[in-house]
C-alpha cells in the first residue's frame, strides 16, 4: 500500500457532552428484562418492537462439563500422565515426535480404562481465517485421536472437537503465544 | 411548541452523544475522482446556531465512502439553508462541486428535514427533500439522507442506513464474555442480540436481512443456529458430530451452504435446504474445504481449500463437480466475500506473518491488496458494493474497519467495546 502521503484527517464529530449513564452500548441489564417482555414486544409490529425484540435475545446457556477426570483412579496398569496438551507446528496436524511417547501413555490408560472418555479438543494460533482455523483444529484433533486409537484406545472413548482460534491460551500476537495457541488438549470426564 | 421543541433537541443531543467516538478516517493517497461536496449545518428552527448532529454523520458517511470529499466545516465560505440563499460563484471559488443545504423543524418531537441537492458546475438545482424522523431515529435518517446524496450525485444506490453484524468477545470479571451484536453500519447503535459465555462465530445475514446465522458452542461444540432479529427466536439447525460451520444463505433463501465434517474429522462442503433440512454434499476431498460463499446468480459457490497444500480459493458450480482454482499469487487466500455485482471477490491474502484484505477481479484475474495492517480478517461487501468491511487487530484489540473498494480510504468503526470481530454487512432489507 502506498504510505507516502498518508494523510490523516480526524473528524471530532461528536463533541464529548455525555452523561455517563447514557453510553449507547449494549446495557447489561438487558437480556434479563427483556425476557419479561419479549412475547409482547414480539407481537407488536409499531416500531419499536424490532428494537425490543433485538435486545430480547436468548441466553445461551451452556451446560457444563466436567473439567476434572471423576472416573479416573489410581488402580490399573497404566498411570494417567500428567501432560494434557501437545503442540503444533504452523498450518501443520503432524504429531511431533516429542509428544508420541505422552500420547502412547494417555492411550495405554484408555485402553486399560475402558469407561473413561475424552474430548481432544483442537486448537489453532490466531493466524489466518477463523473457519479455516476450525478445520485445521479438527484435523489435530483427529490427528491425536487417530494416533490414540491405533496405540489402543477404542474409538468410542474419544470425541474430537474443534476450538479452532477461538481459545487460546495466550492472548498475545507475538511466535511464542502462537506456538502456544497451536495445542491439542485432552480433556477427561468422567462417566 | 416551536421552543419546547428546540430545547427538548438539545437535551436530548446531550444524552446521546457518545463518548470518545472521534472518527479517524485515513486517506492513504489522493482520491481520484471523489466529489468535492460541502454539506452545510442545517438551520435548526427555534435556535440561533445551526444543527451540526445531522450533518456531520452524512459528512462521515460520504468520506467514508472514498467517493465524495467533503469540505471541512470550517472552510465553508457561506451557510445558506435555503436554495434562493445559494451563490454558485462563491462554491466555484474553491472548486466544490456538489452542494447541500436544509433546514430542520422541531415539532412535537418530531423533525421534518428539509434539504436541496445542488450542481454547482452546472448551477443548477438538482432535487428537494422534505423527510421526517421521529427523535430515536434521527441518525438512521441522517444515513438515509446520505444515501439521497450518494444516488443523486451518483447515480448508485447508498448503503449508509444498513446495518453490520459481529462478535465481541469481553474479558470481565467471571471470564470471557461473547455477544453477537447488530450496530447502524458506521458502527453506531450497538444492539444486542445473543450473550454467550462459549465463543460465538461466523454470522451470516439471510438475504432479506430479517435473520442471522451463526455458529454458537454453548453446547461445548460448534453448532449452526438461525435467529430471526425482530423476535429472537432461534432454531438449532446443525449439530452433526465435528464441525458445523461457516454458513452462507443462498440468494434465495432456500439453502445454506456450510461445512461439516462428519465422522471423517475432514472438513467438507455441504449444501442443506433448510425446508426439508436435507443436505447434500457439494466437497469430498482429504483437504480442509470451508468457508463456503455463493456467487449472486446462485449457479457456483467459491469457497476454501488446501487441497493444493496452502489455503487458496476455489470455485465450483452449485449443483457440483469439479472445482476450479482461483487464486494463485501467494502461499494464503482465503475466506472469499463476493460483491453484490458478482465480478470482485474479496479474500483474506496471508504472506508469512501478514494477513491483509486484497480483491481478485474474476474477470482478469488481477489482485489488489487494499490494506496494510497485520492481521486483517473476515471482508464483507456492502450491499452497493462501494465499500468493504473488516477486522483487523489495532494494539493486540480486535476492531473493525470500513475501505473503499479502491484501498483509498480507510476508516476505523466507532464504539467499540472489548474485542470486535468478524463484522458482515447486512443486504438491503427486503
Amino acid at each position: 500500500m502506498v504510505k507516502q502521503g498518508l494523510k490523516r484527517v480526524t473528524m471530532a464529530l461528536l463533541p464529548v457532552l455525555v452523561l455517563a449513564a447514557c453510553s449507547s452500548a449494549p446495557k447489561k441489564g438487558d437480556t434479563s428484562g427483556a425476557e419479561q417482555s419479549a412475547p409482547s414486544a414480539a407481537a407488536d409490529e409499531s416500531t419499536p418492537a424490532q428494537t425490543r425484540a433485538l435486545d430480547s435475545a436468548p441466553v445461551a446457556q451452556p451446560k457444563a462439563i466436567s473439567e476434572t477426570p471423576a472416573a479416573v483412579t489410581k488402580g490399573g496398569d497404566a498411570a494417567l500422565p500428567a501432560t494434557r496438551v501437545i503442540y503444533f507446528d504452523y498450518d501443520d496436524a503432524t504429531i511431533r515426535a516429542e509428544f508420541r511417547e505422552v500420547l502412547a501413555a494417555h492411550a495405554r490408560y484408555l485402553a486399560s480404562h475402558p469407561n473413561v472418555r475424552i474430548t481432544v479438543q483442537g486448537h489453532c494460533d490466531e493466524r489466518g481465517t477463523r473457519e479455516y482455523n476450525m478445520g485445521l483444529g479438527e484435523r489435530r484433533a483427529n490427528a491425536v485421536k487417530k494416533f490414540l486409537s491405533l496405540q489402543g484406545a477404542g474409538g468410542k472413548q474419544m470425541e474430537a472437537v474443534s476450538f479452532g482460534e477461538e481459545r487460546p491460551v495466550d492472548s498475545g500476537h507475538d511466535d511464542a503465544a502462537w506456538a502456544k495457541n497451536r495445542r491439542v488438549e485432552i480433556v477427561y470426564s468422567g462417566r | 411548541m416551536r421552543r419546547c421543541g428546540a430545547i427538548f433537541l438539545m437535551s436530548w443531543l446531550m444524552l446521546v452523544r457518545p463518548a470518545a467516538a472521534d472518527l479517524t478516517i485515513e486517506i492513504t493517497q489522493g482520491v481520484d475522482g471523489a466529489l468535492p461536496i460541502a454539506v452545510v449545518p442545517f438551520a435548526l428552527s427555534g435556535s440561533t446556531e445551526a444543527d451540526t448532529f445531522v450533518t456531520s454523520i452524512i459528512n462521515a458517511d460520504l468520506a467514508r465512502s472514498g467517493r465524495f470529499t467533503p469540505l471541512p466545516g470550517r472552510d465553508l465560505l457561506a451557510q445558506p439553508h435555503r436554495a434562493s440563499d445559494v451563490d454558485y460563484r462563491t462554491w466555484r471559488t474553491i472548486n466544490v462541486e456538489g452542494l447541500v443545504v436544509g433546514r430542520i423543524r422541531v415539532e412535537a418531537g418530531v423533525y421534518n428535514i428539509q434539504f436541496e441537492l445542488f450542481d454547482i458546475v452546472r448551477g443548477v438545482q438538482m432535487k428537494g427533500y422534505t423527510v421526517k424522523a421521529a427523535t430515536r431515529d434521527l441518525r438512521q435518517t441522517a444515513h438515509q439522507i446520505s444515501d439521497l446524496i450518494y444516488e443523486a450525485y451518483l447515480g448508485e444506490k447508498g448503503a449508509f442506513a444498513t446495518h453490520i453484524a459481529y462478535v465481541t468477545e469481553i474479558r470481565g470479571k467471571q471470564g470471557k464474555r461473547y455477544s453477537l451484536q447488530v450496530a447502524d453500519a458506521d458502527g453506531f447503535n450497538p444492539k444486542t442480540v445473543l450473550d454467550s459465555v462459549q465463543p460465538l462465530m461466523s454470522p451470516a445475514w439471510s438475504p432479506d436481512g430479517k435473520k442471522l446465522a451463526y455458529v454458537s458452542f454453548e453446547n461445548q461444540r460448534p453448532n449452526i443456529y438461525i435467529q430471526e432479529l425482530a423476535t429472537g427466536t432461534r432454531s438449532l439447525v446443525s449439530s452433526f458430530p465435528g464441525l458445523n460451520g461457516a454458513p452462507a444463505w443462498s440468494p434465495d433463501g432456500k439453502r445454506m451452504a456450510l461445512v461439516l465434517s462428519q465422522t471423517s474429522g475432514n472438513a467438507d462442503i455441504y449444501i442443506m435446504n433448510l425446508e426439508t433440512r436435507q443436505l447434500s454434499r457439494l466437497t469430498d476431498n482429504y483437504a480442509i474445504d470451508t468457508e463456503p460463499v455463493w456467487t449472486p446468480d446462485g449457479a457456483a459457490v467459491l469457497f476454501t481449500s488446501d487441497r493444493g497444500g496452502g489455503p487458496q480459493l476455489y470455485r465450483v458450480a452449485s449443483s457440483g463437480g469439479t472445482p476450479e482454482r482461483l487464486t494463485f499469487d501467494g502461499s494464503y487466500n482465503a475466506r472469499a466475500a463476493i460483491a453484490p455485482n458478482g465480478r470482485t471477490v474479496a479474500f483474506v491474502h496471508g504472506e508469512g506473518n501478514v494477513y491483509r484484505i486484497a480483491v481478485l477481479d474474476l474477470e482478469t484475474g488481477s489482485v489488489q491488496v487494499l490494506t496494510d495492517s497485520r492481521l486483517d480478517e473476515s471482508p464483507s461487501f456492502a450491499p452497493n458494493g462501494s465499500m468493504i468491511l473488516y477486522a483487523t487487530n489495532d494494539k493486540g484489540r480486535g476492531v473493525m474497519c470500513a475501505v473503499s473498494v479502491d484501498g483509498k480510504v480507510r476508516q476505523r468503526l466507532a464504539l467499540q467495546e472489548g474485542d470486535t470481530r468478524e463484522p458482515a454487512w447486512s443486504p438491503y432489507k427486503k
